[in-house]
């Protein structure tokens, strides 16, 4: 590949992903501004915990703090700027930066997403592998595994998973202690729903590839079922289930917080659920965008993983 | 050199079943396949559908025995059962089958899978979808060689490249590291046979291997099965075209519907077939030596098929001119870099076409054959030039001036269906066609759909095709109801793209048979577009030979396809042996021995 071919496309995907976080941003800091009343008599009542009139003396130190004083279109352009600095605001509640509360989270949820997502690779190819195409019988049975898992929700699967292999049979920690034994269950309960999903998108066009002319052309050249089945037919049908990983590892993020509650991990989950619950709006804001960036990102992978499977991608 | 390298391959690899491995070193001189009384059959819900119904024959070492047949005649099954790949829900039975010396029904699938590849190699048709879209055809070529070999990865792309030297790819080094829809049709496929003999196998199958290549391509791809051959290998052909098989084969097998016709060494069968149904497909073979008789029988008992043929010219007044091109350019911008000079696709292209007459268009893909087509039909408008039509201008005015004069110009594609409504039925379709006048009257329309089938030689009353969808219909229907659509309007002039390419020999000469009758009957004057001499033989008064994008000769048929001036036309001319004729043998190879 020449150089060219793949700077025209670079450009615009960066410019796509420049586009979307700063959509994201805007959008987040619109809904700060949105909220009902007084800003600065908000913060005060939301760090008191109790809701009453404030006079200007109490307001002043808040909304200097904050530069509430100052026109929206400045407000904007200083809350952007930040952005580009990495500040994300300072926290109503903490008094601490934003960037520093979530940061010392997002550790623990990004791997829990990304190791979630891995499983849920293996537990698809494994079954995709061992079931596609090979009757009507199996088929079916696949497919029906494929709708059943996809349809599970985390909470149940989560407590199942829970009650069996930690309280039962006392194979994992029943705690999230930080060890990579603990991240087995939380993981596996992202990762089997989502091996479901992903084995639906596969399914159908793994079949359809199995039955393809240079399918039969590999048997022909003495290449055995499973070398077809793995070396050619895999690659065709997993395109489908790359680009839709991108669109996992964003929801993994942002689904974190019921697995983490269950299996008391630290993770960003936590973090969102206790800024909603009590109005920590920078809080909420920093995930969002955060959350927006990371689906930019696994976009950005998603296009770069499918350019290497489908190399005539890279062509159009 | 290769040879070597391919000999120490084999040297290597010991766990081969040792009889299968005495018989292919030893070069025995039994046949190297047998097959006596092949049954394969299929279970659907219905209980078991036979597909093949007793193949017999043998093969020895530079032999090559053909399978002919029609689609659905059960050839390619055949074929896939000779290597045990005959698909899902197969039943498949033979009182004898041995390949190279081995009883191959007693053989466990991993024995199989060392027959494949390494003894039996296996070309299917069409290398864009026969070879992994997604990979470079060196890698393809490497699993090939790796499979049955321990060669070090370096060894193996030396080999790779070396295979792709000996079918005759250009610039090998290079193309090993394109993927199929980066190389040219006949470079892939030259590609594909690569991967199947990499390790010389003793036996070469060969499914339609050139189908759907132009014909020079295909008589390159021909040669290099022959030069296998002649190095020893036997051959088994299939194809649904007799003149390809006519140039490699030593002994023809022709099945119908899953049974076998006849068989024969091939010079006794084309020359003198014996059962109807390979005189048929015989005499189904269009060419220069068929003009002016019908190819098919149901063609024959037409009472205008004894008429002669009206050459332009023949009587005391020139027939009208109907359709005029005068210095037609069309570019298009190339893809790729930026800047480069704009493909012309169509480059100073002319010609008439006079009432009555069929002008045919032949060149390879990519010659500007359709472009002018679509030029001509007024679909695209030329850069330079002029095409007018019944004595009006057709390019370069707004489509509302066109639209009178529409009616009288017609279009058969080479896949009508992608022309139809899937949603309609063959009624409707029809129907929809007619002039408005008639349209509107429920009684009229009626009347003249049913007309335009009896026109075109469907059965309007029982059995009707008028209420069926176009994808219940078979290949030949689908094109006779294209051909009555095109005749719906009573145009003076219609174009044929490619319009029988896609069909199987003896539906192609129903085809003709009918195009050529409604010619005589209505005057009508045919742009004829093909790929195939054939057909072009057949068919055309005149000829215009075009190579990317320019006309490189033109005249009447006879003379240009008889004592071909242009260095192209004479090398389109050479690729194409006379077709088999009952009267006079084709001239095959010498001794088969």
């Amino acid at each position: 590949m020449t150089r060219s071919s793949w700077a025209r496309p670079a450009v615009r995907i960066v410019g796509n992903a420049v586009g979307v976080l700063v959509g994201a941003a805007t959008a987040a800091f619109l809904a700060q501004t949105a909220l009902p009343g007084d800003r600065a008599t908000a913060i005060l009542n939301i760090r008191a915990g109790q809701a009453e009139l404030r006079t200007p003396e109490e307001l002043a130190p808040i909304t200097a703090e904050f530069g509430l004083d100052r026109p929206l279109w400045q407000q904007y352009a200083d809350y952007l700027l930040g952005l580009v600095r990495g500040d994300l605001g300072t926290s109503y509640l903490q008094f601490r930066p934003v960037g520093a509360i979530i940061g010392e989270q997002l550790g623990a949820t990004v791997v829990l997403a990304i190791t979630a997502i891995a499983i849920a690779w293996m537990l698809m190819v494994v079954w995709i592998v061992a079931t596609g195409g090979r009757g009507p019988r199996l088929t079916a049975l696949g497919s029906l595994v494929d709708v059943t898992t996809a349809a599970l929700p985390a909470y149940w699967l989560g407590i199942i998973l829970l009650l069996v292999f930690a309280l039962g049979l006392g194979w994992f920690p029943v705690l999230g202690d930080g060890t990579p034994l603990s991240l087995v269950l939380p993981a596996l309960t992202l990762a089997i729903p989502l091996a479901g999903f992903l084995a639906q998108a596969t399914r159908t066009e793994f079949e359809r590839a199995l039955e393809q002319p240079f399918a039969l052309s590999a048997r022909m050249r003495g290449q055995s079922d499973l070398g077809v089945r793995l070396g050619h037919v895999l690659r065709h049908a997993s395109l489908p289930a790359i680009s839709l990983s991108g669109w996992a590892l964003g929801a993994t993020l942002s689904g974190a917080v019921v697995v983490e509650s269950i299996f008391s991990r630290p993770g960003i989950g936590q973090v969102l659920v206790s800024a909603v619950s009590s109005q920590d709006l920078p809080v909420v804001v920093g995930v969002v965008v955060l959350t927006a960036a990371f689906y930019v990102a696994a976009n950005l992978l998603v296009d770069l993983a499918s350019a290497l499977v489908d190399p005539r991608q890279r062509a159009a | 050199m290769t040879l070597l390298d391919f000999s120490a391959l084999r040297e290597v690899d010991d766990d081969l079943d040792p009889e299968l491995r005495a018989a292919a070193h030893l070069g025995a001189p039994a046949p190297r396949l047998v097959v006596e009384n092949l049954r394969v059959s299929f279970r659907t819900p219905d209980g078991e559908r036979p597909v093949v119904r007793g193949l017999s024959f043998s093969l020895g070492a530079g032999e090559c025995v053909a399978i002919v047949g029609e689609s659905g005649s059960g050839k390619s099954v055949s074929a896939r059962s000779l290597v045990g790949l005959t698909g899902r829900g197969s039943v498949v039975h033979v009182d004898r089958l041995e390949i190279l010396g081995a009883d191959a029904r007693a053989l466990s699938s991993r024995a199989w899978r060392r027959l494949r590849g390494r003894h039996v190699g296996f070309v299917l048709q069409d290398a864009l979808v026969s070879l992994d879209p997604l990979r470079a055809v060196g890698r393809e070529l490497d699993e090939a060689l790796r499979l049955h070999g321990r060669a070090p990865r370096a060894e193996r792309r030396r080999s790779a490249v070396e295979l792709l030297r000996r079918v005759g790819v250009p610039r090998p080094e290079e193309r090993a590291r394109l993927r199929p829809d980066e190389l040219s049709g006949g470079l892939r496929q030259r590609a594909l046979i690569a991967t199947a003999i990499a390790h010389d196998p003793e036996i070469v199958i060969a499914d339609e291997p050139t189908t759907a290549l132009d014909a020079t391509v295909q008589a390159h791809v021909l040669a290099e099965l022959d030069a296998m051959r002649a190095r020893g290998t036997a051959v088994i052909l299939i194809s649904h075209d007799l003149s390809v098989v006519a140039r490699l084969a030593d002994r023809i097998v022709v099945m119908r519907g899953g049974e076998v016709v006849e068989s024969g060494p091939a010079a006794r069968l084309l020359g003198r077939p014996e059962h109807p149904y390979t005189q048929r497909l015989v005499a189904a073979v269009p060419g220069l030596e068929t003009r002016g008789r019908a190819l098919s029988p149901e063609g024959a008992e037409g009472p205008s098929a004894a008429l002669p043929e009206a050459a332009p010219g023949d009587g005391p007044l020139d027939p009208p001119v109907v359709l005029e091109a005068r210095g037609l350019v069309k570019a298009f911008a190339s893809r790729g870099a930026r800047g480069a000079a704009p493909l012309r696709a169509v480059d100073d292209v002319s010609f008439t076409l006079h009432a009555g007459e069929t002008l045919g268009i032949v060149g390879e893909s990519g010659s500007g054959k359709s472009t002018t087509a679509r030029l001509a039909l007024g679909f695209s408008e030329p850069e330079e030039g002029e095409v007018i039509v019944l004595g009006a201008p057709w390019s370069r005015v707004p489509e509302a001036r066109r639209r009178p004069l529409r009616p009288r110009l017609a279009v058969v594609a080479q896949d009508p269906l992608s022309t139809f409504d899937p949603r309609w039925t063959v009624g409707r379709i029809l129907g929809d066609a007619l002039p408005r006048a008639v349209r509107r009257d429920p009684r009229a329309r009626a009347a003249a759909v049913r007309r335009l089938l009896d026109d075109v030689g469907l059965p309007a009353g029982d059995g009707s095709v008028l209420g069926r969808f176009p994808l219940t219909l078979s290949g030949g229907q689908r094109q006779r109801v294209a051909i009555a659509r095109a005749l719906a309007t009573e145009p003076a002039i219609i174009v044929l793209d490619e319009a029988v390419s896609a069909l199987d020999v003896t539906i192609q000469a129903q085809i003709l048979d009918l195009l050529l009758d409604l010619q005589r009957e209505r005057d009508l004057a045919y742009l004829f577009i093909s790929h195939d001499l054939g057909v072009i033989g057949h068919v055309s008064d005149r000829v215009l030979v075009m190579q990317h994008g320019r006309v490189v000769e033109q005249g009447p048929t006879e003379r240009v396809l008889r004592a071909p001036e242009h260095p192209y036309t004479q090398e389109l001319v050479a690729s194409i042996l006379p077709a088999p004729r009952p009267s006079n043998p084709p001239p095959g190879r010498k001794d088969p021995s």
